[in-house]
């Protein structure tokens, strides 16, 4: 049942974690990343990745999209203790396994080496979307677009391509088809 | 064009427009904008607090005994942060407060200027929502929203902060427009269905209990008396939380008296026996709960309640009400009504074997004690005082630890707003200052502080403020030498290692009482302490009054650490047979 923070009662028994999105809609104002932020480490949730940017201009909103795992009981809380949050217009929440949500992260990479391992790492790219940003004679900056888990594999596995620095965005999201969420 | 006003004369103009008679504060460098204004708005009344900590408990103590939001001002740096243990105490109890900070002008924010300190990081997670004022064009508009934020929900506290030199800057006045819902986080949220639901579950329980709390208070006077009305139409058992005392009528039958931790043992057993337990206004709380896996396994829980993250955060209950008290109970007074015109009579029969079987724990008698005729039992002296008061309408402020918890159980309370304690953060040093702020508010009424002698060393220069303002606060000190609860942990936890629990070098508190210019009163044995109460009660001056009790006194009924309600500690017989061990020792 309930996993207690109560000094008082022992833990109860533990539920099993899942991996939740959560995305937040906030007025994009001082401090609102703090509070957002301030919540989940205040209460002891955890925090994933964060990827946060103004989507509306004119209505000054931020969408702020949050990677957590907790058992089921936690993940309702951080909803709900969000929505307390007085510049926090709406919350949505995901499942990762959810089929009718994508969920993309952005990376770069830089290779340092021969062209020969250059055209390999960009050819071991080719399923996520590969750009490349930037190119020498002994370098390049590849752009690729995938998976959390994904690019977790391809940054382990182009190490032997010359990879050398690694930069990622925290996970975005939106729900397939006409829906939006309200 | 409309005229200007300076930022300093807007904040008066909000609170002017927010119909605040008294605030509470302290003047420092970076709010001197503010209270040089002061002179010129004659309807509010300023309170000079001896620590920022006491301006914070004053108008919590000034809120819960009105129901109306409590105002402190003081300035920058160590004036905010002083101010930080009284809202997070109001955030944890659910009052509601304004605090205005004053900061340094904008253009030195960041550079480590001279009592800087970046409030609003510090405060951001003991108010409900706080603002750095940056442009003198939204100070207006900010201070009415505060107000609002801190009386709409769940009510708590909330600071705004001032740079000085937005204190000195002119715009004009905006007036205040009732906001459109707060991004929908402040209304009713429940529907007949809802309420449907609960009275078919309150016609079927065999072995019923309300469980009340602060909610049923923050609701307002009227949600007292329509809780009342529902208890009596359905002839239900009720207890209460710490914070709801007196919602609910303390010498009436059908009150069970507190729950939780050191509640009665009718209490806690029908929680842990009933078969529907309704919560109203209540969080239950760690303290309330005990070991949360054993919780009332047997019962359907509801829960009604304001604020939606309540629900289902330390227990699962099976019907979630969430709403305003006061307009939930209204909706189920009126089906209840209609739809269940003879239930008293019909229910009588269904639940007097329950009822029967709380007068068997009742019997128990859990909260007598072993008397004395030569030293003052600190319950006795509860109890006198409770005798000598009870035909007053007395407002009642505590302290934190043992002396708390023997109010709770011996005094009793009839109406809501007369009862504040420090209950979520369990702050020693609450009870002074809050006394100062509920003396305020009811001029004429009597207001007593139950004490103990270490908390209330911690606020206690605030006397010299109850002096300055001719505020008659009795501080009834139950004065054992020790920090009770503490000791009483140590002797039941630790091998009676009393670990620097006792105070070696108190004052003498009636020439500390002198000294402030107030009156010291002492009482030494049980046979002169009514004659000694009735002196401090006939005094219109401020009274400390050291009431010397029984040094060893421990507090009981008691649920030890880690144990369900049902395995509740009665009294020095009962703990050798029920020690405590294992990993209840770790638990706070």
């Amino acid at each position: 049942m309930a996993n207690s923070k109560s000094a008082y009662s022992f833990a109860g028994k533990k539920q099993k974690p899942d991996t939740h999105i959560i995305v937040v809609w906030v007025d994009n104002e001082a401090g609102v990343l703090a509070r957002v932020v301030g919540l989940f480490s205040g209460r002891g949730y955890n925090i994933e990745s964060l990827a946060v940017a103004e989507v509306d201009q004119k209505q000054n909103i931020s969408r702020i999209t949050i990677v957590t795992t907790g058992t089921p009981q936690v993940v309702d809380q951080i909803k709900l203790q969000l929505k307390k949050l007085v510049p926090v217009h709406k919350v949505a929440d995901f499942k990762r396994e959810d089929k009718n949500v994508i969920f993309k992260e952005m990376a770069l990479f830089k290779f340092v080496a021969n062209n020969g391992k250059l055209n390999k790492a960009f050819e071991a790219c080719k399923n996520f979307n590969p750009v490349i940003l930037d190119k020498t004679n002994k370098s390049n900056v590849i752009q690729i677009t995938a998976l959390r888990r994904e690019i977790d594999t391809m940054s382990k596995n182009l190490k032997k391509f010359g990879l050398v620095s690694v930069s990622r965005t925290g996970a975005v999201a939106m729900t397939r088809g006409s829906e939006i969420f309200k | 064009m409309s005229k200007l006003y300076s930022g300093a004369e807007i904040v008066f103009k909000c609170l002017e427009d927010q119909n605040v008679s008294h605030i509470f504060g302290y003047p420092g460098g970076a709010v001197l904008p503010i209270y040089d204004e002061l002179k010129n708005f004659n309807s509010i009344k300023h309170i000079l607090v001896r620590h920022e900590q006491g301006a914070g408990h004053a108008a919590e103590g000034y809120a819960r005994s009105t129901g109306k939001p409590g105002v402190l001002l003081v300035t920058s740096g160590p004036g905010a942060t002083n101010a930080v243990t009284a809202l997070t105490d109001a955030y944890m109890d659910s009052v509601p407060l304004v605090c205005i900070t004053g900061q340094v002008p904008t253009h030195l924010i960041g550079t480590d200027a001279f009592q800087e300190c970046d409030t609003t990081g510090i405060t951001r997670p003991c108010t409900k929502h706080n603002w750095l004022v940056k442009d003198i064009n939204d100070l207006a508009e900010i201070m009415h929203k505060a107000f609002e934020v801190a009386t709409t929900g769940r009510p708590g506290p909330v600071l705004v902060d001032i740079p000085k030199d937005i204190q000195f800057q002119k715009s004009k006045y905006k007036n205040y427009k009732k906001n459109k819902k707060l991004n929908g986080k402040s209304h009713d949220n429940f529907s007949q269905k809802n309420i449907d639901e609960l009275i078919n579950l309150i016609s079927k329980a065999k072995k019923p209990i309300f469980y009340t709390g602060g909610g049923v208070i923050n609701s307002g006077t009227k949600a007292s008396e329509l809780l009342r009305e529902l208890v009596y139409a359905t002839g239900f058992p009720i207890t209460s939380t710490l914070q709801g005392l007196g919602c609910f009528p303390a010498d009436d039958n059908q009150f069970l008296g507190m729950l939780g931790m050191h509640g009665t043992y009718e209490a806690n057993n029908a929680m842990y026996s009933c078969d529907l337990m309704i919560n109203v206004g209540a969080r239950f709380d760690d303290r309330i709960t005990g070991k949360i896996d054993e919780f009332s396994p047997k019962s359907k829980k509801v829960h009604i309640d304001i604020d939606p993250s309540s629900i289902n955060k330390n227990v699962k209950v099976d019907l979630a009400i969430v709403g305003d008290i006061k307009s939930v109970l209204t909706t189920t007074l009126k089906t209840f009504k209609k739809s269940k015109k003879n239930f008293s009579k019909s229910n009588k029969h269904q639940i007097s074997n329950w009822w029967e079987q709380i007068q068997k724990w009742r019997s128990i008698r859990s909260l007598d004690y072993i008397g004395s005729e030569e030293t003052i039992k600190p319950q006795y002296a509860i109890e006198r005082l409770y005798e000598l008061t009870k035909d007053k309408d007395t407002y009642i402020t505590t302290e934190v630890g043992q002396h708390q918890m023997w109010a709770a159980q011996h005094y009793k309370f009839n109406k809501p707003n007369r009862w504040m304690t420090s209950g979520g953060l369990g702050t020693m040093g609450y009870g002074l200052p809050a006394a100062v702020g509920v003396q305020i508010a009811h001029p004429k009424k009597l207001v007593i502080d139950i004490a103990g002698e270490a908390s209330v060393l911690m606020t206690m220069q605030e006397m010299s403020t109850a002096v300055q303002y001719n505020l008659p606060i009795k501080i009834f000190i139950l004065n054992n030498e020790y920090m009770g609860m503490v000791r009483q942990w140590q002797e039941l936890l630790h091998d009676k290692n009393y670990s620097e629990s006792y105070t070696a070098a108190l004052p003498d508190f009636v020439k500390m009482a002198e000294a402030y210019g107030c009156v010291g009163i002492r009482a030494k044995t049980p046979e002169e302490l009514d004659d000694k109460i009735i002196e401090m009660l006939n005094s219109d001056r401020p009274v400390i009054f050291d009431c010397l009790v029984d040094k060893q006194e421990n507090c009981f009924p008691m649920i030890p650490s880690g144990k369900p309600h049902n395995q509740m500690l009665l009294g020095p017989k009962d703990q050798k047979e029920k020690k405590i061990t294992g990993k209840g020792r770790t638990l706070v």
